[in-house]
């Protein structure tokens, strides 16, 4: 595949995720991520047709600062967005920071909204901001029996093996997010004797490669679990946190953060620290959105699209 | 029975704000301000007895969470403060949990 003139180089790839904003879709072949034009995307022989999954992210329901006074407003056209698609998604997953303060109010508003989703079962992983009360329970009486109240579970929909991870509650003085020992042996015991064929998807709030260290940008023992990873064709591994898209694609894996449906972040090491950005008004939609995933039969393997609100 | 006059009046005030003023000093007090993902300052020396002020500049939450599990805040939104007083000697390390890069130290002297 790697000579192959119809594909482009890994280099150009990049440099267009780097400007992928909405509409532009990405089919994963050989470890290469290639851009289809979406008209073109929308006859290829082997797609499903219909969106394996919706990834919906840091939503921070309680958040009223300058950088959007309204996130209850933009959540609402984001699920105006969704379900208003052709083909609703089979399911969905929010990737955390569900709330921005951890509050009972904030949880309620949010999970009412989010109950309007019209994208199937809504599968949650925590952020940080979903787990400052003191007891940690806000998130958990309400989001926790999915997993036992452990937070990390997983479960197969549609061919594809979903991992649910949390990276928010060992942190560690200092560091990135943590894992923890307990969850990464649940990991490697719930990974034993799968077929490398099984798509993985595996999705937690914090990234789980380190796109910027001083910003806390990782996840510090998520590397043993990676290299578990590698022998399966295709893993897709998805995060939000940063309120932005980084993409990074390893051999069979691809790494990929979701916009916010609150605000945007600056990009890594610009500013003090990773805190709400203040944009333009006019400019605002197109820098909040979801993503969402196909199934492609050939090569079996998932495709991610980028919508923004504008 | 006569009302007091405005000498009267002035001692009284004079003798309400020292008892205020007193109370005050009594109670030592330290201010941490957190502003652009920082604890400042980052390490403080205080008396034992000490009640420690954090108050958050930023636009983004933090909390003050002890790394021994003596005090944890919930999160602080933009004005929010925390207090805690020390009463016993020794080195308190806290960090910020959603932010755990952002680090602090209270140092407690007898």
């Amino acid at each position: 595949m790697a000579d192959d003139p119809s594909l482009i180089s890994r280099r150009s790839a990049l440099k267009c995720l780097a400007y992928g904003g909405a509409g532009t879709l990405f089919t994963l072949a050989s470890g290469v991520l290639v851009p289809l034009d979406l008209a073109q995307a929308a006859t290829a022989q082997g797609a499903t047709g219909r969106p394996l999954f919706l990834q919906i992210s840091d939503t921070h329901i309680g958040f009223s600062k300058e950088a959007n006074p309204d996130v209850a407003g933009t959540l609402m056209r984001t699920i105006e967005l969704v379900n208003g698609m052709p083909e609703a998604p089979l399911l969905t997953i929010h990737t955390g920071d569900i709330t921005h303060l951890s509050k009972p109010s904030e949880f309620d508003l949010a999970q009412q909204m989010l109950g309007g989703l019209r994208a199937g079962d809504l599968h949650t992983v925590p952020g940080e901001h979903d787990t400052t009360d003191p007891a940690v329970s806000e998130y958990f009486s309400r989001f926790g029996k999915a997993s036992d109240n452990r937070g990390y579970y997983s479960f197969d929909h549609g061919g594809v093996h979903f991992m649910a991870l949390v990276n928010v509650l060992e942190f560690k003085a200092g560091g990135l997010g943590t894992l923890g020992e307990a969850q990464v042996a649940w990991a490697t015991a719930d990974l034993k004797g799968r077929s490398a064929s099984t798509p993985i998807v595996v999705f937690a709030h914090m990234p789980l490669w380190t796109i910027y260290e001083p910003w806390g940008w990782g996840t510090g023992d998520a590397q043993p679990l990676i290299a578990q990873l590698r022998r399966f064709g295709s893993v897709t591994i998805l995060n939000g946190h940063i309120h932005q898209i980084v993409q990074k694609v390893e051999g069979n894996i691809t790494y990929h953060t979701a916009r916010s449906t609150a605000y945007p972040q600056p990009a890594a090491g610009v500013g003090a620290g990773p805190g709400p950005l203040k944009v333009p008004a006019d400019e605002l939609s197109s820098l909040l959105g979801i993503t969402s995933v196909a199934k492609l039969r050939h090569p079996p393997t998932l495709a991610l699209t980028d919508a923004t609100l504008a | 029975m006569r009302a007091p006059g405005p000498v009267a009046l002035l001692g009284a005030c004079a003798a309400l704000l020292l008892a205020v003023a007193t109370a005050v000093a009594a109670v030592p007090e330290t201010q941490i301000v957190i502003k652009d993902f920082m604890f400042g300052p980052a390490s403080v020396t205080v008396k034992a007895g000490t009640t420690v002020t954090w108050v958050n500049r930023d636009d983004e939450p933090h909390t003050i969470a002890s790394d021994s599990g003596l005090y944890r805040s919930g999160a602080l939104d933009t004005g929010g403060e925390f207090h805690f007083t020390f009463d016993k000697p020794g080195t308190y390390h806290y960090v910020c949990t959603i932010h755990p890069r952002m680090l602090g130290t209270i140092i407690v002297e007898p």
